[in-house]
């Protein structure tokens, strides 16, 4: 049992910092420490096109679709170095971390060729379809409709929480392909263009006055007959195995942002005296333990070989980041006070801090809320009995 | 990342957990409780045909070397069955001071008899230890295991000396303890002979990260147990036409107490690791494994209660032994507030 890395891939965190680094201090000096997914859309389509010249876009693609066939340790340490950089967010992170990997996984030769080269490019963005307004967490419960017609799918229905579909080229779709289907059967898994005319994104606003996502609306949308992943039907194992590689290198990246909202409230609890109330202290004390033991407790997953013995264990992250990451969002304002409840900016939108705090309330909701996550911790970490379902009378 | 046991430290953990869970029986346990806190028979076969006494101790001394890894894994699978052994006074903590402070003719004298199980070692801290030259006066209170104790580690966290508990100075008297595990005694100074440790300093760094890891890993073991049992239990028992933990109030507690269990695992092994690997973070892990530890482990013995209903408040349920031990274990060896103050002082500088 060790705690760090080779000394191969330490060198290999040195290249990513240093380019990384390099990037940030100069090309790209404008874009450093953006937090907000919405913040200068263009520039971050441009920093996407950077990486991808610099092959750093998809290091763990094959290398032949523009990948670096990149172990997990230096999947791992790119994140970590992406986000210590104070580079921002991936603006096509559903692209290269959930698509790219689907299509290489299930897709077929014809469509790694069409769809891979633009997404590692940066050309191509993509988002997710798969929430719907009566199907949040309950994702088997989708009623978005497609049906074949001609040489094309048609498909109708309405999707939420469609993170950037705005600035987005490409959407994938669950829907009902089989009439009168239920639950996980019956559903398909469509790649359609967002650019038409049976394509409606509305933006939602947010509980931080920001619009990150979307309401997505499909009216005799159409795509090609053969722009689905996988077969009719099959839908439903395809998101799933999408969901699969959600849990994976970028949970660690994504300590190293939390680092920095640790660092700074760290940093404002020093400067306006809260560094010294023995509450917050311990409150502080707790924050930075919690975020070690996160770090640790990813790399035992992704230390780990055998699948079997780490699975129940890997249920248990979502709600532990979702639920560290809200109660610091509590902790910045208890350390700022009426500091934090008031901004310069003349339009309502928030520091750091500030945007923490309302932003993480979304945590413990989206990719599956606490609740349902805790569901899943017991029937599959625990293999206790499922809850019993509803069923309507008559 | 290697951040997973080898398969030397896999076979340690299987062999040790057989051998805990094949002996440190309920019934055992308790006739130990009702006695001096020791199962005398688990203690001797543990020390001398397991041979697992002597881990974490240097070889030259007799123990079994390895690191704090090792020590983890053993203390974890002790503290799932909640042992009824003297382990963490006289393997953890006199053992180690001897072996990392005393001199090699120090460590030659004592450490074989302690790891061999001959001798039980107590160990304590009193700050306002009166000393004049090799003269002792002082105590402490709460010394775990101390009635069964042939010698005592004795610090003022500036010395550090051995005493012999029958030398005529010293007085023991065994206390009724909470936890009947690991019984406590008060052991009084009065101008007892004490031998002086070559070097304390590193005898204080060495018990202190040691017993931290061992009570950490206890508490993991502990906390696991406790999960395990209710796990089983919510299956087995029917209400309202349900097996129980098919409720879903029930299956969010147990799930809560795997969240935190899992983070207690990650924080034990960190820790131990990075006192192994001399990592700049070791002394950071230490107070966050034993605070966060023994606080999951008190929340889940706690949580067992509570989701067994009236059977987990009997005395004939083991709940109650978990609870007793995972109480005790926050309390001693500082409590959760003063090692997460040690790591705000890390993090923050001292308060003003």
């Amino acid at each position: 049992m060790k705690l760090g890395f080779s000394q191969e891939d330490e060198l290999f965190r040195q290249e990513c910092a240093d380019w990384l680094n390099g990037q940030m201090a100069g090309e790209f000096k404008d874009i450093k420490g953006i937090a907000k997914l919405t913040g200068s859309p263009e520039r971050r389509k441009e920093w996407e096109q950077q990486l991808a010249a610099h092959r750093w876009s998809c290091i763990g693609w094959p290398s032949q679709w523009g990948g670096r066939d990149a172990t997990l340790a230096q999947q791992v340490i790119f994140a970590e170095e992406y986000a210590r950089a104070g580079v921002p967010g991936r603006i096509n992170h559903i692209g290269v971390e959930l698509a790219g990997p689907t299509i290489l996984a299930f897709g077929t030769e014809e469509q790694k060729r069409q769809f891979l080269p633009g997404i590692a490019g940066g050309t191509t963005i993509f988002c997710q379809g798969f929430s719907e307004p009566n199907a949040g967490s309950d994702l088997a419960s989708v009623r978005t409709r497609g049906r074949l017609e001609g040489g094309e799918w048609v498909v109708n229905g309405q999707k939420i929480w469609t993170s950037l579909a705005h600035i987005s080229d490409w959407i994938f779709v669950v829907t009902r392909t089989e009439e009168g289907s239920q639950g996980p059967k019956g559903l398909t898994f469509l790649m359609m263009p967002l650019d038409q005319p049976g394509i409606e994104v509305r933006g939602i606003r947010q509980i931080n006055g920001d619009a990150e996502f979307n309401e997505t609306f499909f009216t005799d949308a159409r795509c090609p007959a053969d722009s689905l992943i996988g077969a009719v039907g099959q839908g439903w194992g395809i998101a799933m195995g999408l969901l699969a590689f959600e849990r994976g290198v970028s949970t660690l990246g994504q300590q190293m942002g939390f680092r920095n909202e640790l660092d700074e409230i760290i940093v404002a609890a020093k400067a306006n005296g809260a560094a010294n109330d023995p509450l917050i202290r311990q409150r502080l004390a707790k924050a930075e333990i919690g975020l070690r033991l996160m770090r640790y407790g990813a790399l035992r997953m992704l230390s780990q070989t055998d699948h079997k013995k780490i699975d129940g264990a890997a249920l248990t992250y979502k709600i532990q980041w979702a639920s560290w990451r809200r109660n610091l969002g509590e902790l910045a304002m208890d350390v700022l006070g009426q500091a934090g409840e008031v901004t310069d900016h003349a339009e309502y939108e928030w520091d750091m801090l500030p945007n923490l705090f309302l932003f993480s309330r979304a945590d413990t909701i989206y990719g599956g809320t606490n609740q349902i996550q805790r569901n899943l911790i017991a029937e599959r970490g625990l293999g206790l009995p499922r809850e019993p379902r509803y069923v309507p009378k008559g | 990342m290697e951040f997973a046991f080898t398969e030397e430290q896999q076979m340690i953990a299987e062999t040790a957990q057989a051998f805990f869970r094949d002996n440190a029986t309920s019934e055992r346990v308790r006739r130990a409780m009702a006695m001096d806190g020791i199962d005398q028979e688990l203690w001797t076969a543990f020390c001398r045909e397991l041979g697992l006494s002597g881990i974490g101790l240097p070889e030259e001394t007799g123990g079994s070397g390895l690191g704090m890894v090792e020590l983890a894994i053993i203390a974890e699978a002790a503290g799932a069955q909640v042992a009824a052994l003297p382990m963490l006074g006289s393997l953890v903590q006199a053992a180690q001071a001897i072996a990392a402070g005393g001199t090699q003719d120090q460590s030659a004298a004592l450490l074989p008899e302690l790891i061999s199980g001959e001798a039980i070692g107590g160990y304590f801290y009193d700050s306002a230890l009166k000393v004049e030259g090799d003269r002792l006066t002082g105590g402490a209170q709460y010394v775990t295991h101390g009635a069964s104790a042939s010698l005592f580690v004795v610090t003022d966290n500036r010395g550090m000396w051995v005493v012999r508990a029958d030398d005529p100075g010293v007085t023991v008297t065994a206390q009724t303890s909470m936890d009947q595990t690991r019984p406590l005694a008060r052991v009084a100074l009065d101008s007892a002979q004490g031998e002086a440790l070559a070097n304390p300093a590193a005898a204080l760094v060495a018990v202190h990260r040691a017993a931290f890891i061992a009570v950490a890993a206890e508490a993991l073991g502990g906390a696991q147990a406790c999960l395990d049992r209710t796990v089983a239990y919510s299956q087995e028992r029917v209400q309202f036409g349900r097996p129980i933990g098919s409720f879903q109030a029930y299956k969010h507690r147990l799930a809560d107490m795997m969240i935190e269990i899992e983070q207690a695992r990650s924080a034990v092994y960190w820790a131990a690791c990075a006192v192994d690997e001399r990592s700049d973070e070791a002394d950071l892990a230490i107070h966050a494994a034993k605070s966060f530890a023994a606080d999951t482990y008190f929340r889940c013995a706690g949580d067992m209660i509570q989701l067994h209903g009236g059977i987990g408040f009997t005395w004939e349920h083991d709940a109650h032994l978990f609870f007793k031990r995972a109480r005790s274990l926050q309390t001693m060896l500082g409590s959760g507030n003063w090692h997460r103050e040690r790591i705000a002082t890390m993090i923050l500088g001292e308060a003003a």
